[in-house]
C-alpha cells in the first residue's frame, strides 16, 4: 500500500478509459452490426446471407474473446506502469 | 454390440472418471471447499467455468431454439457469451481482489449491512434453485432415454453421483470434475457436428460449413435452406422477423443476467491472482465459443436434414419435386428407425390426417404461397408432423444423419456431463450462501472452521435432496422460471455489484432500496403476463407482443429492472449520508490488484 493517492486516481482513470473503449466495441458488434445496423450492411454478402447474420451467429462471439484478452493484456501493462501489480 | 451396451459403457466410464477425481480432490478446509484454495490456474478455471456455465439448456436445447427460428434467436448466442465481457471488465477482477468466498458476503461488507446481505442471499437462492430444477430434470430425461431406466431412477443415480464429488470435494472436487466434464461434453457436441458439416457441405469446420455450399449442387447452404423453409410456409431462416427493440433488450438481459449469476461469479474466486481473473474469463469464453459457434451450424443443418427427411425433393432445393415421405417408410424403413425411437418419448409425433399415406410437414398457418397451394392441391387437413420438440435437434442429430452407435453413446454422456456440471456449480453456490452467509454470517459468527465445513457439507447434502425432489416433481412453471432467474440476476445482483465497485457514493440505503425496486418491478412485470407466482390463469394480460409495455417481453424486462435498480440506488444514496470512511477505503483497495493474496489474512 505504498502507492500515492494521485497515482491511484490516475490508475483508476486509465482502467475506466480502457473499459469504455472495450464496451463501445462490444456494443457495436453485437447490438450494432448484428441487429440494428444489419440492414445497412446487407449489401456485404457472406455465404448465402449477409455480414450482419455472420456477426450475429459467429463474429460477435469471436470479437468478445479478443476484447477480453486485449483488456487483460492492457491492464497488465497499466498495472506495471502504475506499480500496482501483485 | 447393441446401442444399449454402448450407452452403458460410455456413461459408466465417464462416471468412473468423475468419482476417481472426487476421491483424489477431497477438500480439507473451508478455503478448499469454497474456493479450491485459490490455486486453480486461469486456463483450467476457464474450462471449469465453461462446464459450469453450459447447462443442459446450452447442450441440448440451444441448437433447437436456433433451428426453428433462425436469425431471430441469435440473441441466445450473443447474450450468453457477451456477459463474459461484462464479467471480465466490470466484476471478476475486483471481486477476486476482495478475496472472500460468496457474492452476498461482498454485498454485506461493501454496503456494511446485514439486511443487504440477506436480500442478496434470497435472490441467490431463488436464482440458483430455479436453475438447478432444470438441470435435474435434464439428468432424468437423458437417463430414461439412453439407459431405459425410469425417470426417477435416473434422477437418483445422478443425485448420488453429484453427492459424492460435491459433498466430498466442495469447490476443489467440483472444479476438477468440471474440467473432465467439459472435455466429455465438447467432444460429444463436436463429433456429430463435424460429420454433418462434412456430409452436407464438405467442410470439416461446422463454423465455415454454415456459410459454405451444398455438396454437389453448388448453391450456398443457407440460400437453399431459406428457400426450402419458405416453400413450406415458414419464415425465412436468415431473415429478421421479430421486433428490433425486443431483440436488443433480450440480448442485453441475457448478458447482464449472465454476469450476475452467482454460480458463475464464484468461479473467479478460485484463481491465484487478479490478473488471472481477467485472463480466466477470456479462457472461459474460448471454451464456451467452441460450442457456441458450432451450435448455429448444428441448428441449421439439423433443420435442413429434418426437412429433407420429410420432403426428399428438398435435398436438391426443389421442395415439392418429389412427394412427401410415406407413412409406410416411417413405420418400416431402417433409415427412419430414429423417428420410431423418438416417438416413444413423446418428443416427436406424426399423424396422417387426410389418409393419403404421406406425412406432409408444412406450416398450416400460411394462407398463401407454395405451401398453401400444395396443401390445397393435395387436400391436406393440416400439418402432419404434429410434434417436433426443440431438444430432438441435438439428441437425435447423430441418428438422423446415420452416424455410428458410439457417437450416439458419446452424445448421451455429453448431455449428462453438461447437466451434472452445472448442477454441481449451482449446489455449491447454494450451500455457500446457506453455510457462510446465513449460518456463519447471520446466526453464529463464532462457528469454528471445522464446524463451518461440516455446515457447508450438510447444506450441500440438503440442497441435493431438495433439488432431486423438485426434479422428480417439477413445478409446472419450471420452464418459465428460467427467464425469471436471468431477470432477477440482471435486476438485482449485477447492478448492486457494479455500483459497489464503480461508485464510492452508493451507500447502504441506496443498495437496499435499489435491489428491492429492481426485484419488485421485474417480478411484477413477469407476473402480470405469466400469472401471479406462475399460477395458471392469474395473469392480468395476455402474454403477447400487443400487450407488452413498449413491446418489451417479460423475459427482456430484467434490463428495465436493472435501470430502475441503478436509478433508485443513485437517488436514495444522494439523499442520505456518505458511506463510512473504512468502506470508501475498501472500495479503493479492491480497485487495485496489489495485495490480493494478503486480503484474506487482513480480515
Amino acid at each position: 500500500m505504498n502507492t500515492k493517492t494521485s497515482d491511484r486516481m490516475g490508475y483508476w482513470r486509465a482502467n475506466v478509459r480502457v473499459i469504455w473503449i472495450c464496451l463501445a466495441i462490444w456494443a457495436l458488434v453485437s447490438y450494432g452490426f448484428a441487429i440494428i445496423l444489419r440492414p445497412l450492411l446487407s449489401g456485404i454478402k457472406i455465404g448465402g446471407t449477409d455480414l450482419g447474420f455472420w456477426f450475429a451467429q459467429q463474429g460477435s462471439i469471436l470479437v468478445f474473446i479478443v476484447l477480453i484478452f486485449f483488456y487483460a493484456a492492457r491492464m497488465n501493462k497499466i498495472d506495471r506502469d502504475y506499480g500496482v501489480e501483485e | 454390440m447393441s446401442q444399449y451396451s454402448l450407452n452403458l459403457i460410455f456413461i459408466g466410464l465417464s462416471f468412473a472418471l468423475y468419482i476417481g477425481i472426487a476421491i483424489w480432490a477431497r477438500a480439507g478446509s473451508t478455503s478448499e471447499f469454497y474456493a479450491a484454495n485459490r490455486s486453480v490456474g486461469p486456463v483450467m478455471n476457464g474450462m471449469a467455468t465453461a462446464a459450469d456455465w453450459m447447462s443442459a439448456a446450452s447442450f441440448i436445447s440451444m441448437a433447437g431454439l436456433i433451428a426453428f427460428t433462425g436469425y431471430d434467436n441469435s440473441t441466445y448466442l450473443m447474450g450468453w457469451t457477451g456477459g463474459y465481457v461484462l464479467l471480465a471488465l466490470l466484476l471478476a477482477p475486483y471481486l477476486r481482489k476482495f478475496g472472500k468466498f460468496t457474492v452476498p458476503e461482498f454485498i454485506g461488507e461493501r454496503f456494511y449491512s446485514r439486511t443487504a446481505r440477506i436480500i442478496a442471499v434470497v435472490c441467490l437462492l431463488i436464482i440458483s434453485i430455479t436453475y438447478v430444477i432444470g438441470q435435474m430434470t435434464g439428468v432424468g430425461v437423458t437417463f430414461s432415454r439412453y439407459l431405459e431406466v425410469s425417470n426417477s431412477t435416473g434422477l437418483w443415480i445422478g443425485a448420488a453421483l453429484v453427492f459424492v464429488y460435491a459433498v466430498l470435494g466442495g469447490m476443489k472436487g467440483i472444479t476438477y470434475t468440471q474440467v473432465a466434464q467439459y472435455l466429455v461434453l465438447i467432444v460429444a457436441y463436436t463429433i456429430p457436428a463435424v460429420f454433418i458439416a462434412l456430409n452436407l457441405t464438405g467442410h470439416v469446420l461446422p463454423q465455415t460449413g454454415l456459410f459454405g455450399s451444398l455438396n454437389g449442387g453448388g448453391e450456398k447452404f443457407l440460400t437453399t435452406l431459406d428457400r426450402v423453409v419458405t416453400d413450406l410456409g415458414f419464415t425465412s431462416y436468415t431473415g429478421h422477423h421479430k421486433s428490433t427493440l425486443d431483440m436488443v433488450l433480450f440480448t442485453l438481459a441475457l448478458m447482464i443476467g449472465t454476469a450476475g449469476l452467482p454460480h458463475v461469479i464464484i468461479r473467479f474466486f478460485t484463481v491465484p491472482r487478479v490478473a488471472d481473473a481477467r485472463k480466466s474469463a477470456g479462457w472461459a469464453l474460448v471454451f464456451i465459443a467452441l460450442l457456441y459457434t458450432v451450435a448455429p451450424a448444428v441448428g441449421s443443418m439439423s433443420r435442413f436434414n429434418l426437412t429433407t427427411t420429410m420432403w426428399p425433393g428438398a435435398a436438391t432445393g426443389e421442395t415439392f419435386s418429389q412427394p412427401a415421405v410415406s407413412l409406410e417408410d416411417i413405420e418400416n424403413s431402417d433409415q427412419l428407425g430414429w423417428m420410431r425411437n423418438w416417438q416413444v418419448t413423446g418428443l416427436l409425433n406424426w399423424e396422417d390426417k387426410n389418409g393419403d399415406g404421406l406425412i406432409q410437414h408444412y406450416n398450416d398457418a400460411a394462407t398463401d404461397g407454395p405451401a398453401a397451394e400444395m396443401a390445397a392441391s393435395q387436400g391436406l387437413q393440416g400439418n402432419e408432423l404434429t410434434t417436433v420438440n426443440n431438444d430432438i435437434m441435438v439428441l437425435a442429430n447423430p441418428e438422423i444423419a446415420n452416424l455410428p452407435g458410439w457417437v450416439i453413446a458419446i452424445v448421451a454422456a455429453g448431455g449428462l456431463a453438461a447437466a451434472l456440471s452445472t448442477a454441481a456449480g449451482l449446489l455449491l453456490a447454494i450451500s455457500g450462501a446457506v453455510s457462510h452467509d446465513l449460518v456463519k454470517g447471520a446466526f453464529n459468527p463464532n462457528i469454528s472452521e471445522k464446524g463451518e465445513l461440516l455446515a457447508a457439507r450438510i447444506s450441500m447434502a440438503v440442497s441435493i435432496l431438495v433439488a432431486t425432489l423438485l426434479g422428480l416433481n417439477p413445478p409446472g412453471f419450471a420452464a418459465q422460471t428460467v427467464a425469471l432467474a436471468f431477470g432477477l440476476a440482471a435486476s438485482s445482483i449485477f447492478p448492486v455489484l457494479m455500483m459497489g465497485i464503480f461508485s464510492k457514493r452508493i451507500n447502504q440505503q441506496g443498495a437496499i432500496w435499489g435491489m428491492v425496486a429492481g426485484i419488485v418491478s421485474t417480478l411484477i412485470y413477469v407476473f402480470i403476463y405469466k400469472g401471479w407466482f406462475f399460477i395458471a390463469g392469474t395473469n392480468m394480460l395476455e402474454d403477447n407482443a400487443a400487450n407488452w409495455l413498449f413491446g418489451i417481453s417479460p423475459a427482456s424486462f430484467g434490463v428495465i429492472g436493472a435501470i430502475i435498480n441503478f436509478g433508485v440506488a443513485y437517488l436514495v444514496s444522494n439523499a442520505t449520508e456518505e458511506p463510512p470512511v473504512e468502506v470508501q477505503e475498501l472500495v479503493e483497495s479492491i480497485r487495485v490488484p496489489q495485495g490480493a493474496s494478503g486480503a484474506t489474512a487482513m480480515h
